[in-house]
């Protein structure tokens, strides 16, 4: 059994993978024709029927007639996997959402499906202990979703009812939303891990990793950058270990796992590409959005599933929106010519016509204007906030060009009270990109937010400073200087312990030399045809390259951090690539798994992201499955800063 | 099969008459089924390999092995299983050192048989991991405790380390529990995050936040009051003092507007009958509501202007914009004039501002300023061209007549007539002045 371990520095003992492949796909004149066709996804429709059919074991657990109350963030992926039917025929009555109010019910038996939530644990005690003054007798059960909590059990203990309440866990740890997609469904991951430090979901995480290894492994390799992603890594290594392993045909065989905090610039920028933009603007809920009057132009509103099944979206979600009215109108065009055939037709032709084409040109013209709809609304919302202007801004943050007129324009918008996230977000992105403000624009600019938007949000500053979104620049470099004094006096293990422990203070963005040296930001004055992309930039109008997206590009492509010494140093450290341990023959069998590779963000991933991937996959001939603890953006990401509600 | 109406099937799905369902084909069904089968079939193989004695096997949540929770598993990865067997461990990375595998489960009942082990804390932490029975009772010194406690640590798995936790708040005083915890980061951390959830947590901040439980504004006001007394940094305590000051007059501006306004004596409510309390809203919310109803109050009541302006230091660009809206909002044009008019030592008077004049525009065009007001303020607008284009876009005819005319742009005019209506006003003018000027 041999381990080859590529930290940055070691040179690759293998020479099977990535380089090669990577290689004969961009090279040469004729690179196109060399390009193997991107090998198929791997069917995940799979994860969701064990999903359902463990939920349905559970719930025989209570025999009889229930009532079931479902957390309220559990119900859309619930909704993806069984409907009311499923959960009828396995008796259960009524249906409840879960919403922290003593309860209705008249069943004997309740049933409680959950996320293993102290708040709500602490609702079902209220509950239990208000039938037990009542003297009313039931049976109760608790199914945790994903895991259950030591926390939540020992709730349970205190409060006296532990016994009266059966626990169990439903391992439902992955919804697949799309061909592309799997999500843990747990946005609160970036909080609990990046803000409060908290590492409860590493093992989920790692569960979550194993399940897909068990089922669509053995992977080959694994790469990573972050110090959550190399604590999942372990947890998945060991649950590996404990398991037993049983051969079969790998389908994805390598994977890459990165901390959101690796890059929080690319999420806090506006999104324009399609699918991100409808986020950014509608909010895509698990696959779904609910579009406005606005967009269906009558009196009601449509929840839409927004995946590859719509072919209309499926050309347009990775296509920056500058692009997507075009295209659209083309398609009208079309639509009307394929319309327009009947007029010359026979009886014998048109009957061939409504039976074989009309439902699907129905269909397409349903799907149409449905998409006319949303992007005239989000056109007109954005000429409504000067998106243009804001764009601009943004764009010279991440240049680091005219600082001063963006901390104006920051400034006018929080005079203005215009949106609170706005603001919020664009003071993040000028503190990224600077690596802090100023002490003194720093005071000013948090006065002036609390006078506009309210002074709890001194809760919220404390919140942003303490992940390192916000903060103040330090006078000199006192806190380095400090680590690697204390570095040199102690032994590498302690060093390491001392670097996590000022890891939270002295964290630095270093954004722009890290755009420097992974050119990050095309020079602005060259022309950009978002027609054509020649890079992952396309996703930011040709201004940015996501930096989470370059990172797996150069890692897949160098088969390693080789070459990245300077890049991982300023992302403090924490990268990782392994290799399984090989017995020979098989390892150099080139499957297409080997081109299939399996993106793990944790702490969530932004559509724009993903069709960043998208857009590296068809490039090189590869094909990206992202699996990611939520879909993010840039909203998401702040609200779940804020601490001013009660 | 023919599906019956839903209410039908409800009936036969969820009555005590199962047996007789004709739901066989349901995918549901046969899927549990394919899985049930599995199991079966699973179960012998794994009594086979169990060599312990008969002590059952549970997992943390009590299901024995074999049930179809667990099978789910087994059933996921037996699925495809084609090829050969590969060797693929993969190497630990920068951890503690490798645990012995310790794969045997056994149930309560076998620890009564007295087959009780002294699990050391690798052990208990990892029997902890993968939910089987362990216990902490045994860790009593404190050395012990902080040995668990630093094992759960490094197996990064936060649900034991708060696990450990826990058990060392029941066993441990808290001075000595926080004075071990202050040299471990990441326990500490997870310790303040768990007070935080079960609410017994009072940092400094999280002191402060408990404003937002009450409702009564008085009350309120009052804790805020009990507050000032934290040990908040220097600009923290100002916003605090603030956050009080602002509660405390908002309470006094309320209770009279309140009273005011029903009694029906200011004609401004009546006009413009107050949508929503002002409690607990911004400083610049209310420094826009005070610009709204107590525009031109003398500095010393606390709903003028002024005083909010004074009291919580509020910029002459912030002024400005806000005291902008809401006399723009009123239609009170004198007052937005008045607002930019400034007289030099010789007594002419000047327009100023802190922020662009197209901005002003802007924020004015907003609230539905006139043309006449507009084009005032377009006037103002230094840059030329960007005072052609908003012009242009707001249509002020003049604006844009009299630059090209001082620019003597006979083309832009002759061009610009086109666009305008065939014998309106601003024909005539640009008529007049191509006709005036020579060639």
């Amino acid at each position: 059994m041999q381990h080859s371990i590529r930290t940055s520095g070691n040179k690759p003992r293998e020479v099977k993978g990535w380089a090669g492949v990577l290689l004969c796909s961009t090279s040469g004149p004729m690179a196109h024709s060399v390009r193997r066709d991107a090998p198929e996804l791997p069917d995940f429709s799979l994860l969701k029927r064990l999903a359902r059919d463990q939920l349905i074991y559970l719930l025989e657990q209570l025999p009889g007639r229930k009532d079931l109350f479902i957390e309220a963030d559990l119900m859309s992926p619930l909704d993806r996997i069984a409907n009311v039917t499923t959960l009828k025929q396995h008796d259960v009555d009524k249906l409840y959402k879960v919403e922290y109010k003593p309860i209705v019910s008249t069943s004997d038996q309740l049933c409680f499906l959950i996320r293993p939530r102290i708040k709500t644990v602490k609702w079902i005690c209220d509950v239990v202990n208000a039938d037990k003054a009542f003297g009313r007798f039931r049976k109760y059960k608790i199914i945790f979703s994903p895991q259950k909590f030591y926390a939540c059990e020992n709730l349970l203990e205190e409060q006296g009812i532990f016994g009266d309440v059966t626990t169990d866990e439903w391992s439902f740890y992955l919804l697949p939303l799309d061909d592309d997609i799997i999500s843990l469904e747990l946005p609160e991951f970036f909080r609990d891990n990046f803000l409060e430090g908290d590492q409860r979901w590493v093992r989920t995480a790692g569960s979550a990793l194993h399940l897909l290894h068990s089922v669509y492994g053995p992977f080959s390799k694994l790469y990573g950058i972050g110090r959550c992603s190399k604590m999942a890594y372990e947890s998945w290594r060991e649950q590996v270990e404990e398991g037993e392993q049983r051969a079969r045909q790998a389908e994805i065989g390598n994977v890459f796992l990165i901390d959101r905090d690796v890059d929080l610039v690319t999420p806090l920028c506006s999104q324009v590409v399609y699918e991100g933009l409808v986020d950014d603007i509608f909010r895509i809920k698990c696959g779904c959005v609910e579009f406005g009057p606005d967009v269906t132009s009558s009196d009601k509103s449509i929840k839409v599933m927004l995946n590859s099944q719509d072919k209309v979206f499926n050309e347009i979600r990775n296509e920056h929106f500058s692009q997507v009215f075009g295209f659209l109108s083309q398609k009208a065009r079309n639509l009307q010519t394929a319309y327009d055939k009947r007029s010359g037709m026979d009886i014998k032709q048109m009957k061939t016509f409504v039976s074989e084409e009309l439902k699907g040109l129905k269909q397409e013209h349903r799907l149409l204007s449905l998409h006319i709809g949303a992007s005239e609304s989000m056109m007109k919302r954005k000429t409504k906030q000067d998106f243009q202007e804001l764009l601009k801004t943004e764009h010279s943050l991440l240049e680091g060009f005219e600082i001063r007129e963006c901390i104006s324009y920051i400034e006018e918008h929080i005079n203005r009270q215009v949106s609170m996230v706005e603001s919020m977000r664009l003071l993040c992105l000028l503190s990224l990109t600077e690596n802090g403000l100023l002490p003194k624009d720093y005071r000013s600019l948090k006065a002036q937010f609390l006078q506009s938007y309210g002074i709890d949000h001194l809760l919220t500053f404390s919140n942003l400073k303490q992940l390192g979104l916000l903060v103040e620049q330090q006078p000199g470099e006192t806190l380095t200087v400090m680590e690697s004094r204390v570095g040199k006096l102690v032994n590498d293990k302690t060093a390491g312990k001392l670097t996590d422990a000022f890891s939270s203070l002295a964290k630095k963005s270093n954004f722009r030399a890290l755009g420097r040296r992974l050119n990050l930001v095309p020079k602005s004055d060259e022309e950009y045809d978002l027609r054509v992309p020649r890079d992952m930039a396309y996703i930011f109008s040709g201004a940015y390259i996501p930096l989470s997206c370059k990172l797996i590009e150069q890692v897949l492509e160098r088969d390693g951090w080789t070459g990245l010494e300077e890049v991982t140093r300023m992302l403090n450290g924490h990268e990782f690539a392994v290799t399984a341990g090989s017995n020979g023959s098989d390892a150099r069998v080139k499957t297409d798994s080997q081109r299939i590779i399996l993106v793990m963000f944790l702490g969530g991933c932004t559509f724009s992201e993903i069709s960043a991937l998208r857009f590296l996959g068809r490039e090189k001939g590869l094909k990206f499955i992202v699996v990611t603890t939520a879909i993010t953006n840039s909203a998401r990401l702040l609200e779940s800063m804020l601490d001013n509600h009660a | 099969m023919i599906r019956g109406k839903p209410d039908e099937d409800e009936y036969w799905n969820s009555s005590k008459f199962k047996a007789f369902t004709f739901d066989d084909e349901d995918d549901d069904f046969t899927r549990l089924k394919e899985s049930k089968r599995a199991v079966n079939s699973i179960r012998s193989l794994v009594e086979e390999e169990d060599e312990e004695d008969d002590v059952e096997k549970v997992s943390w949540s009590g299901e024995p092995v074999g049930s179809i929770s667990w099978s789910v598993k087994e059933t996921a990865s037996s699925i495809r299983s084609t090829g050969e067997v590969r060797d693929q461990s993969f190497p630990k990375i920068n951890t503690a050192p490798s645990l012995p595998k310790n794969s045997s489960g056994y149930s309560l009942s076998s620890l009564f048989k007295g087959t009780t082990h002294d699990w050391t804390p690798e052990e208990t932490v990892k029997r902890m991991q993968q939910g089987k029975v362990y216990s902490l009772e045994k860790f009593r010194s404190l050395q012990d405790k902080l040995l668990l406690l630093d094992e759960a640590v490094n197996a990064h798995d936060g649900n034991v380390i708060t696990a450990v936790l826990i058990y060392l708040k029941k066993s441990l005083s808290k001075e000595n529990l926080f004075r071990e915890l202050i040299t471990r980061e990441i326990a500490l951390r997870h310790y303040i995050h768990f007070l935080k959830e079960i609410e017994e947590q009072k940092l400094l901040l999280m002191q402060y936040r408990d404003h937002l439980n009450i409702r009564d504004e008085n009350k309120r006001r009052d804790f805020l009051k009990s507050c000032l007394s934290l040990p908040f940094s220097p600009d923290d305590a100002t916003h605090v003092q603030d956050h009080y000051t602002l509660l405390e007059r908002q309470i006094i501006i309320e209770a009279n507007d309140k009273q005011v306004e029903s009694s029906g004596q200011a004609d401004i409510f009546k006009k413009y009958p107050r949508k929503a309390s002002i409690l607990n809203m911004p400083i610049i919310t209310t420094l826009y509501y005070s610009c709204f109803y107590h525009y031109g109050e003398s500095d010393g009541t606390y709903s003028s202007p002024a005083n909010i302006r004074k009291t919580f230091r509020i910029s002459d660009k912030q002024f400005l914009l806000t005291c902008l809206g809401a006399r723009a909002k009123l239609k009170a044009w004198f007052d937005v004039d008045a607002l930019f008019t400034t007289k030099n030592w010789l007594g002419y008077t000047k327009k100023r501002s802190p922020i662009g004049f197209h901005r002003i525009v802007d924020i004015l065009q907003k609230n539905n300023a006139p043309v006449q007001v507009l084009q005032e303020y377009v006037n103002l607008v230094e840059d030329a061209e960007q005072k052609i284009s908003l012009a242009q876009k707001y249509k002020c005819h003049d604006v844009i007549i009299n630059t090209y005319r001082d620019l003597k742009d006979r083309q832009q005019l002759i061009v610009y007539r086109g666009k305008v209506e065939r014998g309106s006003s601003e024909y005539r003018k640009i008529e007049e002045i191509l006709s005036n000027s020579v060639r």
